[in-house]
């Protein structure tokens, strides 16, 4: 135990243990914070995208790196009818109200999209509403008029015949004063309205409107393609990528040890078919069967874990150990135990295994980040658990909508970015660990 | 596989075409040494054969675990029934029940052929078989470019696209990092030896993670390299051009595993020959003044060459299995994307056909580098391998 210590404490000496230490204690904050702040079945219920997420723009990329750049990319901008001042007028049968959405748009670029979301509760006859945009010059220009439903999508920026009319696409259109045709648009900032008459039939309908002028930019990590903020799936990804890879590193490296230890100690047919069994278990290809599996029972990122421990136990590994465990078996502290009539159990547990323990633990370390990037290529291939949000799905689905090709490099760069974090924060102990616990490279 | 053994005796026998007056003892030691050669060569092949053997009924078992496999073949032959019943004019003037009870003789007819009634574990060593000699049946969805539906024929077409790129870059790895390690162990604690070990963590990613970065950067941000695929299209009629586009093909995805492999190489071959340059006889070779490269030669590299192949072979086992993700990410027409397009068609035969080919392609590595071994380790070809 001392020298595990002793072995710990000289690894402040090594600048990159260190450093990949602070980068694990970073990850494991992150992770306690994902968990705490957004529940299990929360983050379940956010990444299986829809209506949470549709005030967020399509693919916008992340706020930050657009202000480094001095861009003034738009961000988003809602204006709701509970904070609008409504006007009502009542007449023989039918009331008219008129809701002014107001909204400033300060920004330098133009928005991404222009929804308005109308929710009415009337009871058998829908209201009419006819739908006003006024600029900060106080021209007026006409967008529709509708029937609602019940709940009711008004994309405005999909509108063909108001494209036709502005000369540009609606989210374009609204915001400038450059006439089409002379030069680039440029934005014109300022207080726009959007006047929203509505005729009610009934009594106590009432409607509700919100305006949604979708920014180019959002948050931290930016949007996907279903509008879905990528931060809950960075958040996310961590807690699932260390499980994975902890369990996984556990499960292989200690029933591993073990199973090569009981074939030292019993020696014969025991180790005989240890041996063998390893040589098959070299020969199956472990990706491809984790993609059969996949493919024909479940993705569940546990049922890919139980396969990943069960294929990894009689790994290459046992070679290794048990060539390392053969000089022990021989040694005179193993004769003791015998004399005193240990069991073989304990034998093996209390007394061999121990001893090549430290040798064990820059291995374990290193395979943390292998298990990692392995569940992230099951999940690129396609394979990610169907429920949980992992860096590697979002990777699947930067590839899936080719978003390099159309320039969205953060959606690629973020998760990259926190795999590779992982890679190296476990890579740099590990290798730190090699040195201090393989007395052969100390000396290297 | 099978002709493993004539291979190997060719390649033993060569040294022995020196010259013809070489002394009868020496001849007589090369005969042992060939036959001793034979004999390991035929008790691995035999052994690597049983595991290969183990190895895919187990695939079997799994692939089958929920009885898949037996409701994907029944639905297959309903499917096919139906059809050749409802085509077949002779059966039109049927009503729709006697159509019914034909179909379902047709479909016991056919079951009992495929003995789809026989319990599972009977059937089981029937499909190990045709797995084993490469039967592995029809597609379900997929073909092959040339339009044949045979899954052994769309995987072969795949095959050599995957050994052109994992070969070149896995040669270029080896030869690269033995080299560059060497170099290095003789000037270890210089700034390069400190600048690999620094970058030797990096290695943590696998190759389609590198393959990411590159595709960006050079094949976005500055368009130089194809982002992915073979050829360009079409494909250049002249075999050089064909040649060079190939190659221009080829940079991204070998650079990718180039990166992600070569530090970690480097630094384990340089810590090895570290330790096996500081033995008693390497010290003693340099006592008695022999330079520097006959040194490195006979005395690190010649001792230390079978340890070398064997570490290599566990590189290759690993990158087999990294090259699903690495060819999907380039686009490359190799069995990774056969794969991986198996994958979104839920084309089981497909799959399981994929997996039997690559335990093929595990023990074939594992042949060769025990074959290289045996060559390599003097106690193999004296002693005839009996450790």
């Amino acid at each position: 135990m001392t020298s595990w210590l002793e072995g710990l404490a000289r690894l402040r000496k090594y600048p990159s243990a260190v450093a990949g230490l602070l980068l694990i204690a970073l990850l494991i904050a992150t992770a306690i914070y994902a968990v705490t702040a957004i529940p299990y079945s929360e983050a379940q219920k956010l990444w299986r995208g829809g209506d949470a997420w549709q005030d967020l723009p399509v693919n916008a990329g992340p706020a930050w790196i657009d202000r480094l750049h001095g861009g003034e990319a738009a961000r988003t901008v809602r204006a709701s009818s509970d904070d609008a001042t409504i006007r009502e007028d009542a007449f023989e049968g039918v009331r008219v109200q008129e809701t002014v959405l107001e909204l400033d748009f300060e920004y330098g670029g133009f928005p991404s999209e222009v929804n308005l979301f109308l929710n009415s509760d009337f009871e058998s006859r829908q209201p009419f509403v006819r739908l006003t945009w006024r600029t900060p010059d106080g021209e007026e220009l006409f967008l529709g008029a509708r029937r609602v439903g019940a709940t009711e999508r008004v994309s405005i920026s999909q509108d063909q015949r108001l494209e036709g009319r502005l000369g540009y696409p609606p989210q374009v259109g609204l915001f400038t004063d450059t006439p089409p045709g002379t030069s680039e648009p440029a934005v014109r900032q300022g207080t726009y309205e959007l006047v929203i008459e509505t005729v009610q039939f009934e009594e106590q309908a009432s409607l509700e409107a919100d305006l949604v002028i979708y920014g180019q930019v959002h948050g931290l990590f930016g949007t996907d393609h279903q509008r879905r903020d990528l931060t809950v799936a960075l958040l996310w990804g961590t807690p699932v990528a260390l499980a994975f890879g902890l369990l996984a590193a556990v499960g292989t490296t200690v029933t591993t040890l073990i199973i090569a230890a009981a074939g030292v100690w019993y020696g014969g047919w025991v180790d005989a078919t240890i041996q063998r069994l390893t040589e098959v278990n070299i020969i199956l290809p472990l990706l491809p069967i984790l993609v059969m599996i996949g493919t024909l029972y479940s993705t569940s990122i546990w049922l890919m874990l139980g396969v990943v421990v069960v294929l990894g136990i009689f790994s290459a590994g046992i070679k290794m150990y048990r060539a390392m465990l053969l000089p022990v078996r021989q040694s005179p502290y193993i004769e003791a135990a015998r004399a005193y009539g240990a069991s073989n159990a304990r034998i093996i547990l209390r007394y061999m295994v121990p001893r090549i323990l430290p040798v064990l633990i820059p291995t374990f370390v290193t395979l943390i980040p292998t298990y990692v990037f392995l569940e992230a290529s099951l999940a690129v291939l396609g394979l990610g658990d169907p429920v949980l949000p992992t860096w590697g799905k979002v990777l699947h689905d930067a590839q899936a909508q080719s978003a390099l090709y159309h320039g969205f490099y953060y959606w690629v760069i973020g998760p990259a970015a926190m795999l590779m974090v992982t890679g190296l924060g476990f890579a740099m102990l590990g290798f730190a660990l090699d040195r201090i616990f393989n007395p052969r490279l100390r000396s290297a | 596989m099978a002709n493993g053994n004539p291979e190997g005796r060719t390649a033993a026998a060569l040294p022995g075409t020196g010259p013809a007056a070489a002394p009868a003892s020496a001849r007589r030691g090369l005969l042992r040494d060939v036959r001793h050669l034979a004999l390991f060569t035929g008790k691995r092949l035999l052994a690597l054969f049983l595991t290969v053997v183990v190895g895919v009924y187990l695939t079997i078992i799994i692939a089958n675990m929920g009885g898949q496999v037996d409701e994907l073949r029944m639905a297959q032959i309903q499917s096919e029934v139906a059809e050749q019943v409802r085509g077949d004019p002779a059966f039109h003037d049927l009503d729709s029940e006697e159509r019914q009870e034909l179909m379902q003789r047709q479909i016991d007819l056919e079951v009992e052929r495929l003995r789809l009634d026989e319990p599972f574990i009977w059937r089981s060593f029937d499909y190990l078989r045709q797995a084993i000699f490469l039967d592995l049946g029809r597609a379900e969805e997929m073909h092959s470019d040339a339009g044949s539906r045979q899954v052994y024929n769309i995987i072969v077409e795949r095959l050599p696209a995957t050994l052109l790129l994992f070969g070149t870059a896995n040669l270029l790895v080896f030869f690269v990092s033995v080299f560059a390690a060497l170099s290095l162990s003789r000037r270890y604690g210089s700034r390069v030896d400190q600048g690999v070990i620094a970058l030797a963590p990096s290695s943590a990613a696998p190759g389609w993670f590198y393959g990411i970065f590159l595709i960006l950067i050079f094949a976005f941000i500055w368009p130089l390299l194809p982002s992915g695929g073979m050829v360009a299209v079409p494909p250049p009629e002249d075999p050089w051009a064909y040649a060079a586009s190939v190659i221009r093909h080829m940079a991204l995805p070998v650079g990718a595993m180039f990166i992600s492999q070569i530090f970690i190489s480097i630094y384990s071959w340089r810590t090895f020959f570290l330790i096996h340059s500081s033995e008693d006889y390497v010290e003693m070779a340099r006592a008695k003044g022999l330079p520097d490269h006959l040194v490195e030669q006979r005395y690190i590299l010649r001792p230390t060459l079978s340890p070398i192949v064997t570490s290599f072979l566990l590189m290759l086992i690993g990158l087999w299995s990294g090259a699903i993700i690495l060819e999907q990410v380039f686009n490359w027409p190799g069995l990774g994307t056969l794969l991986f397009e198996a994958i979104g068609h839920r084309d089981t035969p497909v799959i399981i056909g994929s997996v039997v080919i690559f335990a093929y392609l595990l023990a074939a590595t594992v042949f060769l580098l025990d074959f290289l071994y045996a060559i390599l380790d003097p106690r193999v070809r004296i002693d005839g391998g009996s450790q």
